[in-house]
């Protein structure tokens, strides 16, 4: 168990960083009504801010999925670490 | 009014195909010992990648996405699209909390939060409060499904005028949902959610681009929808709606898709949904695809503008907007296709109907009969319980239905979602540390509960003064702005556990114990097995998808 194991790795990361900015931009993008609260400009039709938070959707996808894959690689890095340097299982 | 039979058809036979479905489900996938609540109320715990994601996307894109977004957006207009920003801003959040949910709920065995809640802080009044806000909010949550298949089977024009046969075919749906439910337990949506989603995205990306060549283009469309936006409402002796939120809109506008957010997997079948997951990285790879249905909703919101622009229900006194929606549908589709949409409605409302019932029927079992009732209860008798439980929590939902104004569906599921944004504090905190103390917790969320409720109850539906729980959104005290009242009565819940954990901590009252280690929250189907109950811990059943 991790827990048991004397070696600590570090909470805050670079990676985990960047994690943490790119889940939580969709946040203040959004809550932000304002900065998106208007008709034009306008694209096919459909008024800002309808295409705007239709953008976001892909966007966020995109950027949750990025977070995924650096979190899940540098866990498997950290599981690497844990179990070179502790010699026992994570 | 004609019953267009071309319609029916299609309808009932797709109503067939997964009637049948529901039933082999039972004899899918099936390992362990079937007597456990593991096989019947969360499928084993076996589910990968491709079935979670069906799962849970037929889980919490329910009827209320085809019928009661686009409505919102039909009768109000701007407003009614906070659902987009909701559902963009709920993954992120749950990719923080809900891995290490599911590797505690693998590790200790639990089936649902409030096992959570009782193993954490060693409470069982914790537990129950946590059960019964899930079972109370879910009824409602179920009761909109019914609303979803109802408002499809008036479209159709099926039923006899009295109101006994009105009600008939709707009873019929519903039983068999509820037999199937009983035999198959969770696989029964599993399997079902894939002909379900496979059928609403078809529907969707047809509406999405068929409609809009019909009534002339998006810019038509727009244009239609803010002619009707700006007309006075006489009921009201104010616009009908807006564009965009207002000024005065905007705090309703964001704390709305924030607390539908925070709320969304607090709910018991959201749960049970991840909970069903074979391993963590499954969880965690299921989070990153899920805002692929993000898109579909927020698509499907703009059906609500189309609806305005084709003239639906334009001129009819006292129009139900939930109709706009399939009646759009049958005004601009072939009958055939109008029949296959009309199915992914009705079976978009029977997947979630059974998760959501099997997860309050699991809550019932574990919390309140196993843990007040029964506490030598065997798994087989667990199992029998929750298996009768799912039948009466549909029962209730009935009664919901016909009990209460069906003009906005969304407002039902909204009072629930005040209820179940309660439970946040003990379960979100609860994941990362154990600073909270249990007797704080519930009372913040006793008064949490009291709060949000009388809020709601004050709250006039438009044009109907003196009505009572007519929407969500009341004055936040002390900002002065209009808001979601669930976020409000988070607020004060969360206050009064903070001061209440303080003076706690000083008298030093018991903390009760926590049964959950560090490493409880970290750990994956490879190297922990469940607790006491080896045969469920390793994967004994081989995905049939990779």
């Amino acid at each position: 168990m991790s827990q048991s194991s004397p070696v600590k790795l570090p909470l805050v990361t670079p990676v985990r960083v960047v994690c943490a900015v790119l889940l939580v931009a969709p946040f203040v993008a959004l809550l932000w009504v304002n900065s998106y609260a208007t008709l034009t400009p306008a694209f096919i039709g459909i008024p800002f801010f309808y295409w705007y938070q239709l953008l976001w959707v892909v966007l966020s996808a995109l950027m949750t999925g990025l977070a995924y894959v650096l979190f899940t690689r540098e866990e498997r890095q950290r599981k690497a670490q844990r179990v070179a340097r502790g010699g026992e299982q994570a | 009014m004609k019953t267009d039979w071309t319609a029916l058809t299609v309808f009932i036979l797709f109503f067939a195909l997964v009637t049948v479905l529901g039933f082999m489900a039972a004899r899918w996938r099936r390992g362990g010992d079937a007597e456990h609540l593991d096989e019947w109320g969360l499928g084993g715990r076996s589910f990968g990648t491709v079935i979670s994601w069906f799962l849970l996307g037929g889980d919490l894109y329910t009827a209320y996405t085809f019928i009661a977004v686009p409505a919102l957006i039909y009768g109000v207009g701007a407003q009614g699209f906070y659902a987009v920003p909701y559902t963009i801003i709920a993954w992120p959040l749950v990719f923080l909390f809900l891995p290490r949910l599911w590797s505690v709920a693998r590790s200790k065995g639990y089936v649902t939060l409030a096992d959570f809640a009782r193993g954490r802080y060693g409470s069982k009044s914790v537990a129950v409060a946590v059960a019964l806000t899930g079972i109370l909010a879910t009824m409602p949550y179920i009761a909109l499904q019914l609303v979803g298949i109802q408002a499809v089977l008036d479209t159709l024009h099926v039923g006899g005028s009295s109101s006994f046969g009105k009600d008939l075919p709707l009873l019929i749906a519903f039983a068999v949902l509820a037999a199937y439910t009983y035999s198959s337990g969770l696989r029964a949506p599993a399997l079902i959610a894939f002909v379900k989603d496979t059928l609403v995205y078809v529907v969707v990306i047809v509406a999405i681009i068929y409609i809009p060549i019909r009534l002339g283009g998006y810019g038509h469309i727009f244009h239609d929808a803010a002619a009707a936006m700006a007309k006075t409402n006489p009921a009201t002796g104010k616009p009908r709606g807006a564009m965009i939120p207002g000024a005065q809109a905007q705090w309703a506008y964001a704390t709305l898709a924030l607390g539908s957010a925070m709320a969304l997997f607090m709910y018991p079948h959201s749960a049970t949904g991840v909970m069903a997951a074979k391993n963590r990285l499954t969880v965690r790879r299921n989070l990153a695809i899920m805002p692929a249905y993000s898109l579909m909703l927020g698509l499907l919101s703009l059906l609500g503008f189309m609806a305005v622009s084709a003239g639906v229900g334009k001129g009819v006194k006292g129009y139900n907007s939930q109709l706009a929606v399939p009646q759009l549908f049958e005004q601009m589709f072939p009958s055939w296709f109008a029949g296959v949409a009309f199915a992914a409605i009705g079976i978009g409302a029977l997947v979630p109907a059974a998760i959501m019932s099997i997860a309050a029927a699991n809550l019932f079992t574990r919390n309140i009969y196993k843990d007040l009732i029964k506490p030598d209860a065997t798994p087989a008798q667990e199992t029998k319980v929750a298996k009768l439980v799912s039948l009466v929590v549909k029962l209730g939902a009935l009664g919901f239905v016909l009990g209460i104004d069906k003009q906005f569906s969304i407002n039902l599921q909204l009072l629930g979602g005040i209820w179940i944004l309660q439970t946040f504090p003990a379960i979100v905190t609860g994941l990362f540390v154990r600073w909270f103390h249990r007797w704080a917790l519930l009372v913040g969320w006793a008064a949490g509960m009291a709060y949000g409720t009388y809020e709601a109850y004050g709250v006039a539906a438009p044009g109907k003064p003196g009505s009572h729980f007519g929407g969500s959104s009341a004055n936040i005290p002390a900002i002065g702005q209009i808001g979601y009242i669930g976020v409000t009565a988070l607020v004060l819940n969360i206050v009064v556990a903070v001061v209440l954990t303080l003076v706690l901590k000083a008298l030093k009252a018991p903390e009760g114990v926590d049964e959950t280690t560090a490493a409880d929250y970290t750990a994956d189907a490879d190297e922990t097995p469940v607790s006491g109950d080896p045969e469920h811990g390793s994967d004994v059943i081989a995905p049939v998808t990779t």
